[in-house]
């Protein structure tokens, strides 16, 4: 197979090109078929998840039938139903999944414009002014990284409950936005290929470093904001341990992510199998819609970022 | 604006006044006419002598000790029942301890800046020039020194959500703050290197575990970075060659596994290959599986759990080094393989010689941090697997654990608060020395400003 891509990816001219160049684009079609189906499986299978009637995650097929039969004894009928959406909204348990979407939305929004503006006020002053703690700033970011991000998470608990907040949405934002100033390289990378020109054109036109920053830089790298945006607001949408060891057994302030965890519990996955898979939809679906949207800015952002490192 | 700085460096020694300014903050601008840029110096020294007489100082004290007092019951004098007493708390006076250092390091620095401010004045009056006044220095905040404008937020959050809740942490490793040390009730106490020694050899059992999960953990980092990059390049490569149709379908169908939330098509993969799950279902119907007590365990062998992780996190990762590669790939300039063509290359030289040097130049610092990441992915154990097969041989791990899933089984089951920091040390000192030393090498490194 890696022969024929290889080929057909530089276009060799040869003695067959034509039949080899086809034979080539066929199996990079079928490869790319089989693909698709890989990656799309498991998405379909939970759309069609969340509306099946049989519970548990142990079902007679893979794709729900109308009928179906189990281990050749009992006969049952299966059919689609939109009640797994209801049960889902519908609070009970402790479970109020309507509530821990709301809880997820605020914290994703605010800690999103925290982060963002904390990354990229940080990544222009490393990219654009020169001073002494600069590259002992930089150092420490990097080293900072490197340990395990939850190894100081009991420490925070504790700072937050000193405090008197743990277990409020506003530890979660500010767990998830406060120490975005670490985060700035992408940021910095977009910011380091604009060319200083415009900066010292704009200063000898008078302009101070402030409008240099918000007049100039800003509107130009739209690309990465968008980026830095949307990664921070994806973030509590999927980040599963923070919210669990700050939120506890505070279930007025679950997020989704600890809500739909919960839900494959042991003990309830057989009842709750479903609503975990509309809960995922209910999740996924905002957040395709708006990843889609924004994807040009998410490559720019991704292909930037690697290659500056 | 450096040169400028130059033409003033002429050294002159301190006057008493610059010189006390180390001792009374800001008294230098006060006496030069800088009232409110002094007091505020100055309250800020006040207010730490203020925080020092408080309990600062017993901050301190308490964080040598780590407590004194155990909780429980003591006999007091004139009374027939003993009472309920509570202790200290040692991870209290830990924290604080810290904090105090910490806030102590700001206000030395505070003196330090004091002292080059009074300097800067008294320059400024024997060259006679103007001493800045307020608003001048407000301007500069929006020009020269914009940095500290900018960075004066994120550096406050840097330091409350990041520096000293891992300070905290590394001096925990150092103590004997474990299960049967718990606050409140117990104390703890500085017990030096021998979480360490029990890690790298004391206690067998901790040693074997330790070494069994990092080689685990080391294996997953290198299969799980290698297979993603080069399947990742590979899909690339087909989407991005001549003649393919349609693109962006192709390209959009894979990065839809990337706007998925992670955790959903974690714990979906999870109940597809549980014993009871969807495959198994799907072989059982298909006759491969006689009967529902010869199901696969996938997660139950170590061995096919690990192989499965791998495979689950090929589809999580592939979308993103195919995004990226994609990018990278568009971005190589056509002539480049015009003149190969025309020098007579063929397809298969024309990849080894210009496509993937090109790719993989580009993204080597991608390779370095998604190594790190994997060694510290979370997720994808702890969703898949839970660290799970457990096995006797090791203490409190799995056989799929990596060393940041035990480090959190150890601190939320074990509550082994001191063994989970040596281990969260251990882990920075491996990340650290495999990327230090690639960093540094890099280009993008040594050659930052050179880019600009």
């Amino acid at each position: 197979m890696s022969a024929n891509n290889l080929t057909a990816v530089t276009g060799k001219k040869g003695k067959s090109y034509a039949a080899q160049k086809r034979a080539g684009l066929i199996a990079s079609y079928i490869f790319l078929t089989v693909l698709s189906i890989i990656w799309l499986l498991p998405i379909l299978w939970v759309v069609l998840t969340s509306f099946r009637v049989e519970p548990g995650s142990f079902t007679a097929a893979f794709f729900p039938q109308p009928y179906s039969w189990v281990e050749g004894t009992t006969k049952y009928t299966q059919t689609y139903t939109f009640q797994n959406y209801i049960d889902l909204f519908t609070p009970r348990d402790g479970f109020d999944f309507g509530k821990m979407w709301v809880n997820t939305l605020i914290v994703a929004a605010i800690s999103c414009v925290i982060s963002t503006l904390f990354a990229v006020a940080t990544a222009y002053v490393m990219s654009r002014m020169r001073f002494k703690m600069r590259k002992p700033f930089m150092n420490i970011a990097l080293i900072m990284g490197m340990f395990p991000g939850f190894m100081s998470m009991i420490a925070i608990y504790f700072i937050l409950k000193s405090v008197g907040i743990e277990k409020t949405l506003l530890a979660l934002i500010l767990v998830y936005s406060g120490a975005s100033g670490l985060g700035f390289q992408v940021v910095k990378g977009f910011f380091d290929t604009v060319p200083k020109a415009l900066d010292e054109a704009a200063m000898i036109d008078g302009a101070n470093k402030a409008t240099v920053f918000f007049k100039i830089i800003l509107p130009m790298s739209k690309p990465i904001i968008v980026y830095q945006a949307l990664t921070a607001f994806m973030g509590p949408w999927m980040d599963f341990i923070f919210a669990r060891f700050l939120m506890g057994t505070n279930y007025d302030t679950y997020t989704v992510a600890i809500g739909l965890y919960d839900m494959l519990d042991k003990t309830r996955i057989y009842e709750y199998f479903r609503q975990f898979a509309a809960g995922s939809v209910c999740v996924a679906v905002p957040i395709i819609i708006l990843f889609m949207s924004l994807q040009k800015y998410y490559v720019e952002g991704v292909t930037g970022g690697a290659v500056k490192g | 604006m450096s040169k400028k700085n130059l033409d003033e460096k002429i050294e002159i020694p301190d006057d008493l006044i610059t010189k006390l300014s180390y001792v009374v903050f800001g008294l230098g601008n006060i006496v030069h006419g800088q009232i409110a840029k002094g007091i505020a110096f100055l309250a800020i020294e006040v207010a730490y002598i203020l925080f020092m007489i408080v309990g600062g100082f017993q901050n301190l004290i308490n964080l040598v000790t780590l407590g004194t007092v155990q909780t429980g019951w003591v006999e007091v004098p004139g009374k027939i029942m003993p009472e309920y007493r509570l202790g200290d708390n040692s991870m209290l006076f830990l924290l604080f301890g810290v904090l105090t250092v910490m806030i102590t390091v700001g206000v030395v620095w505070t003196g330090y800046c004091s002292h080059k401010s009074a300097k800067n004045l008294q320059l400024l009056i024997k060259n006679g020039k103007k001493v800045p006044s307020l608003m001048d220095d407000i301007k500069l905040l929006l020009d020269q020194r914009f940095h500290i404008t900018l960075l004066f937020l994120p550096i406050c959050g840097i330091l409350v959500f990041s520096v000293l809740p891992l300070i905290y942490m590394i001096c925990i490793a150092f103590t004997n703050y474990d299960r049967d040390h718990q606050v409140p009730g117990n104390l703890f106490d500085w017990v030096g290197l021998s979480n360490f020694g029990s890690m790298l050899g004391g206690d067998s059992r901790m040693t074997t575990t330790f070494f069994g999960v990092l080689v685990w953990t080391l294996i997953w980092a290198f299969f799980a970075t290698f297979s993603n990059y080069f399947l990742g390049i590979i899909v690339a490569l087909v989407i991005n060659q001549k003649g393919i149709k349609f693109k962006k379908l192709w390209r959009s169908i894979l990065v839809l596994t990337i706007a998925m939330p992670q955790f959903i098509s974690l714990l979906v993969m999870r109940s597809f290959f549980s014993n009871y799950g969807v495959i198994n279902r799907g072989l059982i119907n298909l006759g491969i599986i006689p009967s529902i007590n010869d199901t696969i365990p996938f997660f139950s062998n170590p061995t096919l759990a690990r192989i499965v992780i791998i495979v689950v996190n090929m589809w999580i990762g592939i979308p993103y080094t195919m995004l990226m590669s994609s990018g990278i790939l568009m971005n190589i300039p056509q002539d480049l393989y015009e003149a190969a063509t025309v020098d007579g290359a063929n397809a298969v030289q024309m990849f080894f010689k210009i496509t993937l040097p090109q790719i993989i130049f580009t993204t080597t610092p991608y390779l370095i941090t998604s190594f790190v990441g994997n060694i510290n992915n979370f997720n994808v154990i702890f969703l898949l697997t839970a660290g799970g097969p457990s096995t006797s041989e090791y203490y409190s791990a799995g056989k799929t654990d990596l060393l940041v899933t035990w480090l959190y089984k150890l601190t939320k089951e074990k509550m082994d608060y001191s063994l989970a920091s040596t281990i969260g040390i251990l882990i920075f000192i491996i990340s650290a020395t495999m990327s230090l030393i690639t960093y540094t090498r890099s280009k993008s490194y040594k050659e930052e400003d050179a880019f600009q």
